[in-house]
């Protein structure tokens, strides 16, 4: 782990890292932050991260809002830029190959990593079957046929746990589901394409608890297959859902630890004020 | 202060109920299978009808859309997706100009241009300045109904690897798409009516024509020199012809109603 700017409020960051990597050697990191800052003009909106996401884990992002955990979220598939005078620093490496190299295309890199925000964004033009299998539809992706279509929506929307409620309604518009399904249903049409990693944007923002639950219990099944990083404002839920957990305050990335480390003991006096209540 | 709004929205509908009792009076006893099938005849015939005038409208409408609908759509896309720009503040004071122009102006416009310089009235100038009336208000509708699809839509395609053009066209303009169709039909409604422009540019004529190149007759040009005329017929013929051109714009609004109003709207939730 070299870390060349070990500035003080880094250091610790460090050093957990350091820890947290040792307890990961037997999972190789997928998704490697280093030194990155993001801005948005000139404000800088998260500062020197440097994180790893090994592999088939779940990561959770906490810390209050505008901390810049979406915003570190949103670095790791470039959508971060895709907002008028965003830009970033640093590198992200995806499978050893840094993201943010001049000839990489942010599209090649968003369709490798699957993507979900704080509401459902369901294409309300499309069918539900059409919405699972949108990703295909992007350019310079060779689309599967029909049938295969067919057969790959299906395998995607029991993969997030909604085929039983969509099964005799697929050629219906997506917009008549429930906040909750269509909420799966972005998780499917995310799935679909079969991305190494997803990233969720506090995926359980604008749902009711039983949804929640069910997304919930839907990341906790996806691990093993699919990285996850999740970012989230509710502390139950990332020690609900997560292998590892990053707390993160006013762009910096405090604490990175193993979630039942973290939540019991951390090693820094802010996390730990952050997690007993005391603000946030 | 309620009974005031009330007064006031009963006569913002008043003059459309009275035009409609006027014309339907005045035009309805005119107005017969012949009157959409007939030429005009000379004063002192009976009958006649403005086949030729109808004939006339829909190619007009026809040249105007391939200009208005194209350019409009286009230039409401880019002024949706770059609101923030220079270039687009331009754009869109411009059109607002553009739109509040007496439609005189546009006609007298596309005389000099387009009529004077091969020494011809024909169709095509007439379409031309027709189309050009459409852009602002194609443009401007578009622009707002692009505004109303939800940010987080884009930002969905933009992350399962859609490039921005594929985002603009498949999932943001298709969203927008049944508003756009209100907002097309609407435009055409509203340059059905249009005289102005048309009287230096297609100029009107007596006899069938399907040509771009000649002059060509249309249902205000001709309700315009009937009426003007000091023939009864003539008259009633220009109170049918007012009948036919409101009952089009009527027809053509209810069916604006009936899109947006489909399976697929543009309302997302």
């Amino acid at each position: 782990m070299t870390e060349p700017r070990a500035a003080a409020p880094t250091f610790r960051v460090a050093t957990n890292l350091t820890a947290g990597s040792a307890a990961a050697t037997a999972t190789p990191s997928i998704v490697s932050v280093k030194s990155l800052d993001a801005y948005f003009g000139a404000t800088r909106a998260v500062r020197d991260a440097t994180l790893d996401f090994p592999e088939g884990q779940v990561t959770a992002i906490i810390g209050p809002s505008g901390c810049g955990k979406s915003t570190l979220l949103r670095t790791l598939n470039r959508m971060h830029e895709t907002v008028p005078t965003a830009r970033v620093e640093g590198e992200v490496l995806l499978e050893g190959k840094d993201i943010y190299e001049r000839s990489v295309n942010p599209i090649e890199v968003r369709k490798r990593i699957g993507m979900v925000f704080q509401r459902p964004t369901p294409f309300p033009t499309m069918s539900i079957r059409d919405n699972v299998v949108a990703g295909f539809r992007a350019a310079g992706r060779s689309a599967p046929p029909r049938a295969e279509q067919f057969e790959i929506a299906e395998w995607a929307l029991r993969r997030a746990a909604l085929w039983d409620e969509v099964r005799d309604r697929l050629d219906e518009s997506a917009t008549a589901l429930s906040g909750g399904q269509q909420q799966r249903l972005c998780i499917a049409r995310a799935l679909a394409t079969r991305p190494r990693v997803l990233l969720l944007d506090e995926p359980t923002a604008s749902l009711d608890p039983r949804s929640t639950q069910k997304v919930e219990e839907l990341v906790y099944e996806l691990r093993g297959d699919v990285t996850v990083v999740i970012v989230t404002h509710n502390m139950q839920q990332a020690a609900r859902v997560s292998d590892r957990t990053a707390f993160m305050l006013l762009g910096e990335l405090v604490e990175v630890a193993p979630t039942s480390r973290l939540f019991t003991s951390p090693s820094d006096e802010r996390t730990e004020a952050y997690i007993t209540g005391r603000f946030g | 202060m309620i009974t005031l709004t009330v007064v006031a929205a009963l006569l913002a509908t008043l003059p459309l109920v009275f035009i409609l009792a006027l014309l339907l009076k005045q035009g309805a006893s005119s107005l017969n299978w012949a009157f959409f099938t007939n030429m005009p005849k000379p004063v002192g015939e009976t009958g006649g009808g403005m086949a030729n005038a109808m004939m006339g409208t829909v190619m007009l409408i026809g040249v105007a859309s391939v200009i208005g609908l194209p350019v409009g759509i286009g230039a409401g896309l880019y002024l949706a997706e770059h609101r923030g720009a220079r270039f687009a503040s331009v754009v869109r004071f411009l059109s607002d100009v553009l739109n509040g122009l007496p439609s005189i102006v546009i006609g007298i416009f596309a005389w000099q241009f387009l009529v004077r310089p091969v020494k011809q009235f024909s169709a095509l100038a007439g379409g031309i300045a027709l189309g050009v009336m459409m852009i602002p208000l194609v443009t401007r509708a578009t622009e707002e109904m692009i505004r109303l699809v939800p940010d987080a839509l884009r930002e969905a395609a933009l992350a399962l690897g859609y490039p921005r053009w594929r985002t603009s066209l498949t999932i943001v303009l298709r969203t927008a798409l049944p508003g756009i169709v209100t907002a097309a039909l609407v435009a055409v409604a509203r340059i059905a009516g249009e005289t102005a422009p048309l009287l230096f540019t297609a100029f009107g004529n007596q006899f069938w024509s399907t040509s771009f190149m000649h002059p060509i007759s249309a249902l205000p040009l001709q309700i315009f020199s009937y009426a003007i005329s000091p023939y009864d017929e003539w008259h009633a013929l220009a109170w049918a012809g007012a009948l036919v051109l409101l009952a089009l714009v009527l027809v053509i609004s209810l069916v604006a109603r009936f899109v947006t109003r489909s399976k697929f709207g543009a309302g997302h939730d």
